[in-house]
């Protein structure tokens, strides 16, 4: 526990991975609470519009979380990454601002409006003002991942005399192909865990007989939301980003999927366990020849494995790197299998008196954040043991000055106030659930409280 | 190109202290002037819906800051690596403190969270005040122009200090005056009855520390940077700063006599932005001096970015920067006036 570089490490995985709670949340339902907007003026149907209001607090709790828990990770690029940050700042930095400029100002001003200015804005101003959120958060999503996407596929720079990295395509930077199917990974991924979570608490509701109105109502939107953007996880935006890593970053794809030896007729693995010491798979569940036709489209195809890399090319933590992805599709896969059945009883009208099914849908609400985490993990661990592909090696990259005790400490510090604001985020949260959706009228809100609860 | 970006860092960083100085100012000073849990209440609708808006600026000059002087970032976010730590501690905590409150009545969770908001804003002035002075004063670098500073030594200033140090602790004292001066105009322009009139008082009494606090800070600053006299000396435009101090200072005394609130809190804004202009012009070309030996300073020849990116950021960024300036000012515009407690909110 002495390595400052493995505390580095640390302290950026757990902000980082706790922070991706919140905006994983409010980059899909931004998207869905568009939605709810634009259904209540489509169908002049206000319980559209008491939906979208219960859903701005629930993405309020979760902006608040995610800017304040967001704030950190800006500054560790300087405070715990300064040689990497020196390095690849005069690239990188330029998406980095650019988040700032464009996205953070639009979504900050937008949400403020969105939030507690509806009495003082029109109908359709609100609406502008959901829309502007919802660009101001998925154009912050673009840049995080235009960055990312540098450090896993650096375009459109030039090296220094003095070692560092310098911009020379600014379009390319912007238009890095590994940026889009990245992005639209990453966004699909978002609208699973808003969709899951608005679908699990209409489950919820229903089951629970208390505001089941408008539980029914959001199972219908969320779950709609749900099998399309599970469907487009695997194909195509999964499917586009694992070729690239076939053919980008190959001794990931052969860790990420236990390739321990080159084959042609590869088999894709269901189940099993790396074993490192031996370099081979503890009893494996295969599907054969599956591998070679997803990467290559043929079955014979042969496929790089491990063997087939220098040992210092290998992502550092094969196990934890094949465990990620292994969830992360197994967890997608169990998605779209959940999501098509419970469509399927929605349309047949059965699925709100199919209590089984609506049990299921509540349960899933935490599987979407871990397949989420998994799949960064997956990108992240993948990407070792470089911090920028084939340019510089994490080991290069973390703060000289800062020594590791001193790491440790902000650690510590994190995770202490990390697991205080946990508990106050589930506490905010369960009183929003509570309190649930309500017909909100400036005359008389707390008669029309009263009121609301299925009979309409 | 460096030169350009030098000054629209600066003001950026400007930006930053005077937007989010007004409710880190307000939060410093809600323990004072509200005394009921309506106006506290006030105050947090006054700040509301802006607050975090203002909070972004922080986040843009970082990220302003980071694509034109990589170097800059590097070496300074690793140095102050400690109290860099405790400003995200207090930036996340005052987040919580502003946003929380209103989500319970009971008046055990409402104080708890007045006594998070207020404190860690009244910190946070603290800490952007030796910030500051840090920069003004220079930190130890070696050779490879990397520092890491304790959090003080024995306060002198001298070739390894502390981030506090006599001088630092000045400057956070004058920063820490300034914007409960700022705050408390702020809120007297948003406000009525008893709530105006003791932020009227506040600013009253907190003027003559920023006036004497102002001179202070200046003779204490010829005397730790003596240096910061040339670019003065090289040229009269440098006269522009300690004028509109000067007038910043006197409309912050005048206006709230002739009950004119906004021409006020106007005149404080106008005094920040010339305390800070005043700095970055006497620092130019100097980003973060070194108090070890003058030749290893962090200045705008040996960090800025290629000149290519930052060509291609000046495109983008006054794109950005007009765009931003246009939401905010409606958003300012959309909630312009005096709040009061009916209708929705905190």
């Amino acid at each position: 526990m002495d390595s400052a570089l493995t505390l580095d490490r640390l302290h950026f995985a757990f902000t980082i991975t706790f922070h991706y709670i919140f905006p994983q949340l409010t980059m899909g339902l931004a998207l869905l609470i568009l939605v709810l907007e634009t259904l209540a003026i489509r169908k002049n149907d206000e319980r559209y519009n008491d939906a979208a209001r219960f859903w701005a607090k629930i993405f309020a709790v979760n902006f608040l979380f995610g800017v304040i828990t967001g704030i950190p990770m800006e500054f560790q690029f300087g405070t715990n990454w300064a040689k990497f940050s020196r390095f690849a700042g005069g690239v990188i930095g330029q998406t980095l601002a650019m988040e700032g400029v464009f996205a953070f100002f639009l979504e900050s001003a937008f949400l403020g409006l969105f939030l507690f200015g509806e009495k003082r804005l029109s109908r359709l101003g609100h609406w502008l003002s959901s829309l502007m959120v919802f660009l101001g958060s998925w154009l912050s999503g673009y840049f995080i991942v235009a960055t990312d996407a540098w450090m896993q596929h650096p375009v459109g720079y030039a090296l220094a005399k003095d070692g560092s990295v310098y911009l020379t395509s600014f379009w390319d930077l912007l238009l890095n192909p590994w940026a889009f199917w990245q992005f639209i990974h990453t966004m699909g991924g978002a609208v699973v865990t808003g969709a899951f979570v608005m679908t699990a608490l209409g489950a919820f509701y229903v089951l629970n007989e208390k505001h089941s109105e408008y539980g029914r109502l959001f199972v219908r939107v969320g779950l709609i939301a749900a099998t399309i953007g599970s469907v487009l996880q695997i194909f195509p935006s999964g499917d586009a980003q694992g070729k690239m890593i076939a053919f980008k970053q190959p001794p990931t794809l052969a860790a990420m999927e236990g390739l321990f030896k080159t084959e042609s007729g590869a088999p894709l693995v269901i189940i099993g366990q790396p074993n490192t010491a031996e370099q081979k798979l503890d009893n494996p569940i295969t599907v054969p020849r599956m591998l070679s036709v997803l990467t290559y489209r043929r079955w014979e195809a042969e496929v790089k494995g491990l063997d087939a890399f220098p040992r210092d090319q290998w992502p550092d933590n094969i196990p934890l790197l094949y465990f990620s992805y292994h969830i992360m599709v197994g967890l997608g896969s169990i998605f779209i299998a959940v999501s098509v059945v419970a469509l399927f009883l929605l349309w047949r009208n059965r699925l709100f008196s199919s209590r089984w099914m609506l049990w299921i849908l509540m349960l899933c609400v935490p599987l979407p954040y871990i397949a989420n985490t998994a799949g960064w993990m997956t990108a992240e661990i993948g990407r070792q043991p470089w911090l920028v592909y084939g340019l510089m090696r994490t080991h290069e990259g973390f703060s000289p000055t800062v020594s590791s005790g001193n790491v440790m400490f902000t650690l510590l510090g994190f995770m202490g106030l990390y697991f205080v604001l946990g508990i106050l985020f589930l506490y905010l949260i369960w009183r929003e659930v509570e309190h649930g959706p309500v017909r909100e009228s400036a005359e008389a809100p707390l008669a029309e409280t009263l009121r609301v609860g299925g009979q309409e | 190109m460096g030169t350009l970006w030098f000054i629209l860092a600066g003001f950026m960083i400007t930006g930053y202290v005077v937007l989010d100085g007004f409710d880190l100012g307000a939060g410093a000073i809600s323990a004072i002037v509200a005394k009921t849990d309506g106006e506290r209440r006030l105050i947090h609708r006054a700040i509301g819906p802006v607050w975090d808006g203002n909070e972004v600026w922080l986040i843009a000059a970082g990220g302003t800051l980071y694509f034109a002087f990589p170097l800059l970032y590097a070496s300074s976010f690793s140095g102050f690596y400690l109290p860099l730590m405790i400003v995200l501690w207090l930036l996340i905590l005052r987040g919580i403190g502003i946003e929380l409150r209103s989500h319970s009545e009971s008046m055990l969770w409402r104080g708890f969270f007045d006594f998070v908001f207020s404190a860690s804003s009244f910190l946070l002035t603290i800490f952007f005040g030796a910030a500051l002075g840090n920069v003004i004063r220079g930190v130890p670098f070696n050779s490879d122009h990397y520092f890491f500073e304790p959090l003080w030594t024995n306060f002198r200033v001298n070739a390894s200090p502390g981030i506090l140090d006599w001088y630092t602790v000045l400057t956070a004292v004058m920063a820490l005056a300034t914007l409960t001066a700022h705050g408390a105009l702020y809120i007297a322009t948003k406000t009525e009855g008893d709530l105006w009139l003791r932020s009227q008082r506040v600013a009253e009494r907190s003027w003559w520390a920023v006036a004497g606090l102002t001179i202070l800070g200046l003779l204490a600053t010829l005397w730790v940077r003596p240096q910061v006299l040339d670019n003065y000396k090289a040229s009269v435009v440098g006269a522009v700063f300690p004028i509109i101090v000067i007038a910043g200072l006197f409309g912050m005394r005048f206006f709230p006599k002739k009950g004119n609130d906004k021409a006020s809190f106007l005149s404080s804004c106008a005094y920040i932005v010339g305390m800070l202009g005043g700095v970055a012009y006497a620092m130019y070309p100097v980003l973060l001096p070194a108090s070890t030996d003058p030749a290893l300073s962090i200045t705008v020849h040996n960090a800025a970015a290629s000149d290519y990116g930052l060509k291609v950021g000046l495109v983008w960024w006054t794109i950005g920067m007009i765009l931003a300036i246009s939401y905010f000012t409606y958003l300012f515009r959309s909630f312009k006036g005096r709040v009061s407690l009916d209708g929705e909110g905190y």
